[in-house]
């Protein structure tokens, strides 16, 4: 591997997101194998002990988060990855994370699901990664990755940014970026101004005060306060924090959404459109939380008619809805997860015409 | 005049919620004394459990990180590996080890993690109102077995520290109890042994403490403490079952 960080590699996108989080100083990794993530755990289990890292294979998903948990409880950057059914069993864990205001970096490679699924591409877990996932009321921050590039990027923004809000993070990919290969600028870490970690436990010296790293509120109001400070939090974060890609969407009359995988379908399929005289866009959630809310009111503003795609029957839909101006239109155009449910540019190109035709 | 009794360092100067008779607070104590006498407690992080133990973080002196139910273990061995110059340990009851924790132990244990594990068995579930536990003994009533557990369909107690012992990650394990003089002073001797263990990176550490839970039991703690010699102790024998060093 290449350590000229000039020097463009050819890795796969799971190999990406391990080097991200090595890059990003990332010493501590505990998971448990499940396609299509596999290639993550595999590649950590080589390269952390080289660093003087630890790496564990897990007794259980359950076991993985919560040994992040304890490692993040003490400061340092750690990482767990899966993929849908032991993300749901990591759930538990993310809640009290959450809870106890822990950083940390959840890696989900999307596979198909209810259930045992299949491991092909799907984006169904975007509620699940949207809404917290856990009980209790809680959001974490989501990061969709469309290349391979992104992977590594993401991964490395993930722990800043989980850093810096004291929110557990989640790079939600899926299994068509995990498992692809594509050159890769192995970017420096970004020189990114962090927060002292003053709550973390250490050991208490004399005179030092004792750090409690724990979500129990019992005492009157307490648990009332916690709610409304994270509120605050989140809308904070979604000032500050969210991240998108336009594609001409300045003259757009319609606008293409959807983000990951997907994404960069619809991206080829709006390039073939524009060909055709079609005037089409694109607008890509980086963060699906917080979602840039704020960019599709004002892209609303213009263009009435949006086209969402996504590989389930329709979940970012909903945030999308809850974004654009009363008077705009989102239809959808949605494949539901499991094998041969990607579509290919040309089909999207064809939709597009048909819905730009529609409202037209 | 000498005092020869005082508060350990380790333990905070305040009232505990703990119910009269009930021996988590003995077991605090012999946790920090432990602390006190190896002078690690501004080293020490611990980890608690959900349950009677969860308030660990009002008692002991120390930083503490509150673990979701069962997975002291695990948050324990993040600690530790991020953290390999501390001293960490669990505190954790019998519903939460030896039920929806069994995973976590068990696979720390094999690890060989190099952490301390305090086990407070009183045969049932204290902080919910008296369930039956994994360890709730043949024919104890309690209040989801109105009729005495059924061995026949209930399973029997987890001897734990016995289980645990046959693993070969495991160090150290003994079974020790807190109704008596004796019996306190033996176990204080244990739960020191253990935190040596950690102290000089032996290995593995576990003490299973026979506790009594006077409430949910509906005993006085007399009586309470007169079942844990009557009751627990011919189920569970008192004991070393490993001591790899022979610390």
């Amino acid at each position: 591997m290449s350590t000229n960080p000039l020097e463009k590699i050819f890795v796969k996108g799971n190999e990406a997101v391990a080097m991200g989080a090595i890059e990003a100083g990332c010493r501590c990794y505990f998971g448990y194998p499940i396609t299509p993530q596999s290639d993550i755990p595999e590649y950590l289990s080589r390269e952390l002990p080289l660093l003087g890292g630890e790496f564990i294979q897990a007794e259980s998903e359950i076991g993985a988060i919560n040994m992040l948990l304890g490692a993040s409880a003490t400061g340092v950057r750690a990482m767990t990855s899966s993929s849908g059914p032991g993300i749901s069993l990591k759930q538990e864990g993310i809640s009290y994370m959450a809870g106890s205001e822990l950083p940390g970096v959840i890696v989900d490679v999307m596979r198909a699901g209810p259930g045992l699924g299949g491991i092909d591409a799907s984006q169904a877990d975007y509620w699940q990664a949207t809404r917290g996932g856990g009980h209790g009321g809680y959001r974490i921050i989501v990061l969709a990755p469309s290349s391979v590039q992104e992977m590594y990027d993401l991964t490395m923004l993930a722990f800043d940014l989980s850093d810096i809000w004291r929110i557990p993070a989640m790079v939600l990919a899926d299994s068509v970026i995990g498992q692809m290969k594509e050159s890769v600028t192995p970017n420096p870490r970004p020189e990114t101004v962090l927060p002292a970690k003053e709550w973390v436990v250490r050991g208490r010296e004399d005179g030092e005060p004792q750090n409690v790293v724990k979500s129990l509120y019992l005492g009157d109001g307490e648990m009332e306060k916690f709610h409304w400070k994270m509120l605050a939090r989140y809308q904070e974060l979604a000032e500050k924090e969210c991240r998108w890609e336009e594609v001409q969407t300045s003259d757009a009359e319609l606008i293409v959404t959807a983000f990951g995988s997907t994404a960069r379908i619809a991206k080829t399929a709006v390039a073939m459109a524009r060909e055709a005289g079609i005037k089409v866009g694109l607008m890509r959630p980086i963060t699906l939380f917080p979602f840039p809310k704020k960019t599709y009111a004002a892209l609303s503003a213009r263009c009435k008619h949006f086209l969402a795609i996504e590989l389930s029957t329709g979940q970012m839909i909903d945030d999308v809805r809850l974004s654009v101006a009363r008077d705009a239109d989102v239809d959808f155009y949605g494949r539901p997860p499991g094998a041969g449910s990607l579509p290919t540019p040309e089909e999207l190109f064809e939709q597009i015409k048909k819905n730009y035709r529609a409202r037209a | 005049m000498k005092q020869v009794f005082t508060r350990p360092e380790s333990l905070k100067d305040v009232s505990t919620h703990f119910c009269p008779g009930c021996h988590h607070g003995s077991v605090h104590r012999l946790v920090a004394d432990a602390l006190d006498a190896f002078g690690i407690r501004s080293q020490t992080i611990g980890v608690a459990s959900v349950g009677c133990s969860v308030f660990l973080y009002g008692y002991f002196d120390v930083d503490v990180i509150e673990a979701p139910h069962g997975r002291a273990p695990a948050v324990a061995t993040g600690a530790k590996r991020a953290r390999p110059d501390r001293i960490i340990f669990t505190y954790q009851g019998d519903g939460d080890l030896a039920a929806i924790g069994m995973s976590e132990i068990i696979h720390a244990a094999n690890r060989g993690e190099d952490i301390t594990v305090i086990f407070v068995n009183n045969t049932t579930y204290g902080m919910t109102g008296g369930q039956m536990a994994p360890t709730t003994l043949p024919g104890q009533k309690t209040s989801t077995s109105p009729y005495g557990r059924d061995t026949s369909k209930d399973g029997s107690p987890f001897k734990m520290a016995e289980l645990l012992s046959n693993l070969d990650g495991v160090a150290f394990s003994a079974r020790v109890a807190l109704n008596s003089p004796k019996n306190v002073l033996n176990a204080k001797k244990m739960i020191n042994t253990a935190f040596r263990y950690q102290v000089e990176k032996k290995g593995f550490s576990f003490v299973e403490a026979l506790a009594s839970c006077p409430t949910n039991w509906g005993m006085s703690p007399l009586d309470a403490n007169q079942r844990v010699t009557d009751e627990m102790i011919p189920y569970f024998p008192l004991g070393i079952f490993k001591n790899t060093a022979q610390l």
